[in-house]
């Protein structure tokens, strides 16, 4: 799996939930929850689908990562590294 | 012979437009089915019948808009003779026409025809996805079918219609619904105000335990432990939790609550999870999800639109400390609850930084008092120290 690859799962899972957003006006490095303005359900139903998509374990307390699309890709990705292949 | 009728989804509806038929002529339907979708100011609602037996004949066409109350369709007991001929038997991907023969009543018809628009033959399209295509100038050809062999359906034409926006809203007139259930709140119920800053670290601490070893699909949000303290406080306080209606209150035994559910876009719903109180945390969680992602997508029943019996409105982790409610007729009472924010807050005599919550009752004070009221609020802030009990 690429940032690539990570990339378009964020992309693509953001656009279900907020399609009116245009992701590449997105600051990669800025709150995605106030940029995008998803409510704690929102948020939990993106990491749902990102785990389920991308086969990572992303616990609880690991879910602030995720904040920025920066750092859901670096951790997304340090993750995927680590976890064999299936 | 029982009519299937024209439901009432709000004490401000007249009228609704009936978008699509979900079930057919021959079908057999129970109570609690979704046989149609009706388009109101609140959006494009999923239509419940209240009988069993089977689907007889439908009176009304998609497209057609008729007040509350007026027959949409009939439906036949089990083992009664069909009101006509026995419909034909359905091929598989037949769309059943209205029985043209017979003394049957003329189907109500949609004020005009819809033009057609030309498209793939072989694609289905539903009446209503034509319609609204025909309205809105869409290319059916560009349209993706999302139902059934491919099937085009009304939403799939919505979607691209508008693609910046979810399916099935008008978000003008869900501004009007709103507008004019909070006018009318505000102009019949005189509201009183309570509030109480509540200690949440227990139940943080709680819901960070429960949440370590579940996958993101079978996590609990705070949120559902805010309906949950909301909803076993009401069964112990009945004067919050029902309808007030005809100059007076009726208590609801079932406890239905409303879910304050912000549309992107604008506006916002608060339609019901029902018997929440029943629900274990699991369940109530599951519920929301469902409700929520249903909404958002422009698609709730009937029943959840029309009988919440107290209502819930929760910031969640953005936004401000605290939030006072408009109640939405008829209901009396309506629960606030704010962003959680870290506080310098005593504990057994040693201050100590703590989650904190503002919680909010806006009330009728027509059915209650603020002395009962504060107890009721005081009862959600206490049932939230014991999570687990939740």
């Amino acid at each position: 799996m690429t940032e690539s690859d990570i990339i378009t799962a964020i992309r693509e899972e953001l656009a279900r939930m907020a399609p009116e957003i245009a992701f590449e006006t997105l600051d990669p490095a800025a709150d995605l929850r106030e940029q995008a303005d998803l409510d704690s359900m929102d948020f939990l139903n993106l990491l749902t689908a990102l785990h389920q998509r991308l086969g990572v374990e992303i616990p609880d307390a690991d879910a602030q990562a995720l904040e920025t699309i920066t750092g859901a890709v670096a951790y997304l990705a340090r993750k995927a590294a680590k976890s064999p292949e299936t | 012979m029982i009519s299937f009728r024209m439901p009432s989804l709000g004490a401000d509806m007249e009228a609704g437009t009936l978008v699509e038929w979900l079930a057919k002529p021959g079908d057999k339907v129970k109570r609690g089915d979704i046989v149609a979708v009706v388009e109101t100011q609140k959006g494009a609602i999923e239509i419940e019948v209240f009988d069993t037996g089977v689907l007889d004949r439908l009176l009304v066409e998609p497209g057609a808009k008729v007040p509350v109350g007026v027959p949409l369709a009939l439906i036949r007991a089990e083992g009664e003779a069909p009101s006509l001929a026995a419909p034909a038997p359905i091929g598989g991907t037949a769309v059943a026409a209205a029985p043209a023969q017979g003394p049957a009543p003329t189907p109500i018809k949609p004020p005009a025809p819809a033009p057609f628009l030309p498209a793939e033959p072989h694609v289905r399209i539903s009446p209503a996805a034509r319609r609204v295509a025909a309205e809105r100038g869409v290319d059916l050809a560009r349209v993706t079918g999302t139902g059934p062999g491919g099937a085009i359906q009304l939403a799939d034409v919505e979607t691209a219609a508008s693609p910046a926006r979810p399916a099935g809203f008008d978000f003008t007139q869900m501004r009007a619904a709103i507008a004019a259930a909070m006018a009318r709140s505000k102009r019949e119920i005189p509201h009183y105000y309570l509030s109480d800053a509540v200690d949440l670290q227990p139940a943080a601490d709680w819901l960070a335990r429960t949440n370590a070893e579940r996958p993101p699909e079978r996590r609990l949000l705070m949120g559902a432990l805010f309906a949950k303290a909301t909803a076993l406080a009401a069964r112990a306080y009945p004067e919050f939790n029902g309808h007030f209606a005809e100059g007076a209150f009726r208590p609801s035994a079932a406890i239905h609550l409303g879910v304050a559910i912000a549309i992107r876009g604008g506006g916002l719903v608060a339609p019901a999870v029902h018997d929440a109180a029943d629900l274990s945390l699991d369940d109530l969680m599951a519920a929301m999800r469902d409700l929520i992602g249903r909404v958002r997508g422009g698609r709730f029943r009937s029943s959840e639109i029309a009988d919440p019996t107290l209502t819930v409105s929760s910031l969640g982790d953005r936004g401000v400390e605290a939030l006072f409610g408009v109640i939405y007729p008829p209901q009396v009472a309506i629960v606030g609850f704010g962003k959680a924010v870290v506080r310098p807050w005593a504990v057994d005599g040693t201050l100590a930084a703590r989650m904190i919550v503002t919680i909010t009752l806006a009330a009728d004070h027509r059915v209650s008092d603020g002395h009962r009221g504060a107890l009721f609020l005081a009862d959600i802030g206490r049932r939230l120290q014991q999570p687990e009990a939740l």
